[in-house]
C-alpha cells in the first residue's frame, strides 16, 4: 500500500505490525494484552487493501516496542504480519513473527475435563506446537489438539 | 538398589522404552517369590494412595504390593473423605501428602491432574489414572501378562476392542505396544468410540501399524489377543449415546467358537456385560489371571522407584 493512500500519519517512534490477516486486528491486541487503556497514541486500520494478502490489518502504536517474545504470540492468529520497529520516523528494524514451540497461557485447551480448567489450581496451559499447517498446538497435560487461526 | 527409577515419576506408558519395560518384567518375575509373603526391603518408606475417583483393584493392588514389601501405606479415597469437600484444592492435598509420604498414587477424573501432582511433589508420583487419558502401571501389568502368557509381546495379533476413545487403560496397552512390533493391531469399536485422532497420529508417529475396524467378525479367527475394554457410561456425555452401544460388542463363546485354541481374552476389569459370564471357565479367559498380576507388577514398580531389593 502506497503513502498516498493512507489515511493515517507515520509514527515517530514506536511498533507497526503490518500484513495483519483482514479482521484480526483486535485479536492480535487481545493476545498482546492491548486494551486501549494504557494510553498508548494508536492507530488500528482494518480491512485496508494489500498486494499480498488482498485485505489486511495494521496497528500502529506510538511510544511502545513489543519485544520478540511478545510479537511471536500473535503468530497464533496472524502468521503473515511483520513487525516494523520504528524511531524518528525511520524504521530501525523490520521482521516476521515467528510461531513458538511452545506456548504458556495464551490458549485455552478446549478439554473441558483437562486440569488446566480445574477452577482454583496454580496451573498453566502449556502448549506444545505439533503442525504448522494448518497450524496445530497439544496441550502438554491432556494432549488435546487445538487448531489455531 | 542401583535403579534407573530410583524417584522417577510414572506418568505415561510412553515415558518407558522397551528396556525399561522388560526390566520392570524382570523384577515383576523376582516380586511373584513374594506374592504370598511379606518382605522388609521398603520398611520405614510411607506410601500414600490418593484416590479422588472410585478404584478397587488399582487401589487394593498398590496397598497390597506396598504392604507385602514392608512399606507403610496412608490413603484417601473419593473427594468425599478428604478436605477437598470442604473446598481444599488438588495443589494443597498433594503438598500435604508430599511431606507424610515417600510416593504418592493418584487417581483423579481430570486428564493431566497425576503430571501437575508430579510437577508440584518433591518425591515420585505414579499415575493410578487420570480422567480417560493414562494408565501406565496398568498397562505395565497387561504387557506382562502377555509375556507370561505367550513368553512373549512380540511378533502377535492383537484385536483392541470396545471403549477406544475414553478407556485410559485400553488407551495406554495400546501406547505400550508401540514399543514391541506386534505383528498386527487391529482397532475394533463402533464408530463414536474411535480412538482420539492424537491418539491415533502419535501411533502413526511411533511406527505402530493399526487397522481401525467396525467388527470383530473378520479377524476373530487370526489373532492371539483380544483385549476388550469396559464402554464406560460415566464418560459419555449423553446417557442415549450410551444406551445405543452398550453391549454392542460382547465377546461370547459363539463368536470365540472360531477363534484361534491358544487365543487370549485381557480385560482390565470391572467388565459390565462385555464378557459374557460363560467365557469366565474356558482357557480363553485370561483376564483374572491378568489381575493376579497387578501386585508382583506394582511390587516391581515400588522396588525400582524407591530402592527396594527384590
Amino acid at each position: 500500500m502506497s503513502d498516498a493512500t493512507l489515511t493515517v500519519s507515520k509514527i515517530r517512534s514506536g511498533t507497526v505490525i503490518d500484513h495483519i490477516p483482514s479482521g484480526k486486528a483486535i485479536e492480535v491486541l487481545r493476545i498482546l494484552g492491548i486494551t486501549g487503556r494504557e494510553g498508548y497514541r494508536m492507530a488500528i486500520l482494518m480491512n485496508v487493501e494489500s498486494r499480498k494478502l488482498g485485505r489486511k490489518d495494521i496497528i500502529k502504536i506510538e511510544g511502545k516496542f513489543l519485544d520478540a517474545k511478545e510479537l511471536n504470540l500473535m503468530a497464533l492468529v496472524a502468521p503473515t504480519a511483520t513487525i516494523n520497529i520504528v524511531e524518528e520516523f525511520e524504521v530501525r528494524k523490520k521482521f516476521r513473527v515467528v510461531v513458538p514451540d511452545v506456548v504458556e497461557e495464551v490458549l485455552k485447551c478446549p478439554n473441558s475435563t483437562c486440569i488446566t480448567n480445574k477452577e482454583r489450581e496454580p496451573v498453566k496451559s502449556i502448549h506444545k506446537k505439533v503442525r504448522d499447517d494448518p497450524l496445530e498446538f497439544q496441550c502438554m497435560y491432556c494432549g488435546t489438539i487445538v487448531r489455531v487461526g | 538398589m542401583n535403579s534407573p527409577y530410583r524417584g522417577v515419576d510414572v506418568i505415561s506408558i510412553l515415558d518407558f522404552g522397551r528396556r525399561e519395560l522388560d526390566l520392570i518384567f524382570e523384577y515383576a518375575d523376582k516380586a511373584q517369590k513374594y506374592a504370598r509373603s511379606k518382605i522388609e526391603s521398603l520398611k520405614g518408606k510411607v506410601v500414600a494412595l490418593a484416590f479422588f475417583e472410585p478404584s478397587t483393584r488399582t487401589r487394593f493392588s498398590f496397598e497390597v504390593a506396598a504392604k507385602r514389601l514392608g512399606a507403610d501405606v496412608i490413603s484417601i479415597s473419593g473427594e468425599e473423605a478428604i478436605s477437598t469437600a470442604k473446598g481444599e484444592n488438588l495443589a494443597d492435598s498433594v503438598r500435604m501428602l508430599d511431606y507424610y509420604s515417600d510416593l504418592i498414587v493418584i487417581r483423579h477424573k481430570y486428564e493431566g491432574a497425576a503430571k501437575f501432582a508430579a510437577e508440584i511433589a518433591v518425591n515420585p508420583v505414579i499415575n493410578g489414572g487420570d480422567g480417560w487419558q493414562h494408565h501406565p502401571t496398568q498397562a505395565m501389568i497387561d504387557l506382562y501378562t502377555v509375556l507370561k502368557l505367550f513368553g512373549t509381546v512380540d511378533g502377535l495379533k492383537y484385536a483392541l476392542v470396545g471403549d477406544l476413545k475414553y478407556g485410559r487403560a485400553i488407551t495406554s496397552f495400546l501406547y505400550g505396544l508401540t514399543r514391541f512390533k506386534p505383528s498386527a493391531v487391529y482397532l475394533v469399536s463402533p464408530e463414536q468410540l474411535k480412538p482420539r485422532e492424537e491418539v491415533l497420529t502419535k501411533l502413526r508417529e511411533l511406527g505402530l501399524k493399526y487397522e481401525v475396524l467396525a467388527s470383530l467378525d473378520p479377524i476373530i479367527d487370526e489373532v492371539d489377543v483380544v483385549y476388550v475394554s469396559r464402554i464406560q457410561k460415566e464418560r459419555f456425555p449423553d446417557p442415549l449415546e450410551y444406551a445405543k452401544v452398550r453391549g454392542s460388542y460382547t465377546i461370547d463363546l459363539k463368536l470365540l467358537s472360531r477363534a484361534k485354541p491358544e487365543l487370549k481374552v485381557l480385560h482390565p476389569l470391572p467388565r459390565v456385560d462385555e464378557i459374557a459370564l460363560e467365557v469366565d471357565g474356558t482357557a480363553y479367559a485370561a483376564y483374572f489371571y491378568q489381575a493376579s498380576l497387578a501386585v508382583p507388577v506394582r511390587m516391581a514398580l515400588l522396588s525400582l522407584i524407591l530402592g527396594g531389593e527384590l
